[in-house]
């Protein structure tokens, strides 16, 4: 297992936003989770990424116990987030932005141009809009520079929090394309979102979270026609 | 504060002075650099009824308050404009450089020079012993902690008995004679140089720092202070060595003031410098050094300038703010770098 969490419980000060659950991700896969509005997907993420604290339970990547390891560090560990809300350096520019990404990299400078080639040919828009702030792209650009400032630190993790949020149909269809395509590159993912219908038929496995708690777990396919999940979070259901 | 405004204005210094110096040689930019140097230091010499200051000596002023408010807007620069941390009580970093100088000399016979390391010295540790409980707040809340800061030490000065109370340390010491140069109370020209001395060696570490990895966690720090966690940089000690480093600046400067002046009250580090000194930073252009150093030049320079205005003068330098602040919102010069992009062909990042 590349990811493996048991038992984690995350509270914000007396409330509970994650009340014991376990999870995992294997090599080269795309996990999922899907969830409402404060089902604490978000919490989760930043709590992997180490922003915040858990109050009991383990995170192992790789086989090591990660609590440890102070945020900042869990990137050249392996571990990249791309945030919630297209989370850019709006003053920089995307080649800034990209070079961000290579930050916590000994031999940035040795891997840069590869790297650069990796994300221009994944998002070919990016390359056309390099000199460009990143605050003036649109947000669908922005949602592409923050996976692609990710993948700069070449991640064995990618944590993708919501990167179909406040899309247009036409870049929703765009980026789920793109995280397959980063998987086949070797990168596995654990991708939170709550458009479901997309985010399982894209993935290999998928968790369903409610208030903090994880109420259902399968492969994409079985959570796609579960009927009670169609109900609830694809509105396709009798 | 971050979203770039630089398309709507209308004459671009930067990027004119910019094209002008990507077309240079080598030879050319160090003859230019040593003209600007030489300028510098024989500007006291230049005093005419144009350049100069008509109503008051202008050496005085080049020493206080343009020099000084240069190179503390730089060193605040630093905490403000390249880390963006909002600091309201940078005077405490003077106060204590100033104070180190004045107690340690009358108290103790210590000469200038060791003074303005160990102000220095002091500056930086209670930038640490601030920063380190402090920084972990945002915003508004840190805000209100240093400008608490600025105010705690110059009523600490006050109140305590070896920093004189109220009526401040006098017979301080000035610089012992450098190189035939005689500091006097009465000649600021020595002074001036000391601190342009000063000031080049800021400037000079403060680019060699910001071209590196300091001014890029900085920078993303700035931008995003969550997001440059998860891109790996160590937010909270960069944040803690740009406050620590501002304040060294701050502490250094104290010193030389308390060793030109010779006597010092608490009234010397009122909030007021704190505001000026950001007004600097702000009116030049928020993480530009040039921009910021042009700023307090000229928020030193007006008031002086328009002293012929007597009363009124306070009133037309407002005035002169507001204009200025409307026309260019982002600062004389401001921040956003000039366009650096990838070519693909050769690997190279060409600026356009």
């Amino acid at each position: 297992m590349l990811l493996d969490i048991k038992d984690l419980k995350v509270s914000y000060g007396k409330i509970e936003a994650i009340k014991g659950i376990s999870l995992n991700v294997g090599q080269g896969e795309i996990v999922t989770l899907v969830g409402a509005n404060g089902a604490g997907k978000t919490t989760l993420l930043k709590t992997i990424s180490g922003i915040l604290k858990p109050s009991a339970g383990v995170i192992n990547f790789e086989g090591k116990d990660i609590q440890s390891i102070a945020p900042h560090n869990r990137v050249l560990a392996g571990l990249c987030q791309a945030p919630e809300g297209r989370g850019i350096f709006p003053g920089m520019t995307v080649l800034e932005n990209l070079e961000m990404g290579k930050y916590s990299r000994p031999d940035w400078k040795k891997e840069l141009r590869e790297d650069l080639d990796r994300v221009y040919t994944l998002f070919p828009r990016l390359k056309e809009r390099q000199g460009q702030a990143g605050g003036t792209l649109s947000g669908g650009e922005q949602q592409m520079l923050s996976i692609g400032r990710a993948l700069m630190s070449r991640p064995r993790l990618l944590l993708l929090d919501e990167p179909s949020m406040g899309l247009a149909p036409m870049f929703i269809q765009q980026i789920f394309k793109i995280i397959r395509e980063i998987q086949t590159q070797g990168v596995s993912i654990l991708l939170v979102e709550q458009n479901a219908a997309q985010a399982l038929s894209c993935a290999n496995r998928a968790y369903i979270m409610e208030t903090g708690n994880i109420v259902k777990e399968g492969s994409g396919k079985e959570l796609l026609n579960d009927e009670v999940i169609k109900k609830a979070y694809l509105g396709t259901g009798a | 504060m971050s979203t770039p405004s630089s398309t709507n204005v209308r004459f671009n210094l930067r990027d004119k002075f910019g094209d002008w110096w990507e077309g240079t040689t080598r030879n050319q930019r160090v003859l230019f650099r040593a003209a600007v140097i030489v300028f510098f230091f024989i500007l006291p010499f230049l005093d005419n009824p144009i350049l100069g200051t008509n109503e008051s000596d202008f050496s005085s002023v080049l020493f206080y308050p343009m020099g000084m408010f240069v190179i503390m807007a730089i060193g605040l620069n630093i905490i403000v404009g390249k880390s963006g941390i909002l600091d309201l009580g940078y005077v405490a970093f003077f106060a204590i450089g100033a104070y180190t100088h004045a107690i340690l000399n009358l108290n103790f016979g210590f000469p200038f020079w060791i003074n303005v390391f160990l102000g220095m010295g002091f500056a930086m540790l209670a930038g640490l012993m601030l920063g380190l409980p402090a920084l972990r707040l945002r915003g508004d809340y840190l805000a209100i902690i240093t400008l608490g800061f600025g105010e705690i030490i110059r009523i600490l000065a006050i109140n305590f008995n070896f920093t004189g109370g109220a009526a401040g340390l006098a017979g301080i010491a000035a610089p012992p004679t450098l190189f035939g140069i005689e500091f006097v109370v009465d000649d600021p020209k020595p002074f001036y140089w000391l601190l342009l001395t000063l000031m080049l060696l800021v400037i000079w570490a403060y680019l060699r720092l910001v071209a590196r990895r300091p001014g890029r966690a900085w920078e993303a720090i700035r931008e995003d202070e969550d997001v440059a966690e998860f891109m790996g940089v160590a937010t909270m000690k960069y944040k803690l060595w740009g406050f620590v480093l501002g304040g060294a600046v701050g502490g250094a400067v104290g010193a030389v003031y308390a060793g030109q002046v010779t006597s010092i009250t608490p009234e010397n580090f009122t909030l007021q410098i704190s505001i000026m000194i950001l007004a600097c930073v702000v009116f030049g252009g928020m993480g530009n050094i040039w921009g910021v150093a042009l700023g307090a030049a000229l928020l030193g320079y007006f008031p002086e300038k328009l002293r012929f205005l007597s009363d009124t003068r306070i009133l037309f330098f407002g005035l002169l703010m507001v204009v200025m602040m409307n026309i260019r919102p982002d600062g004389i010069i401001p921040r956003k770098k000039r366009e650096k992009v990838y070519d693909k062909n050769t690997g190279q990042e060409v600026t356009r």
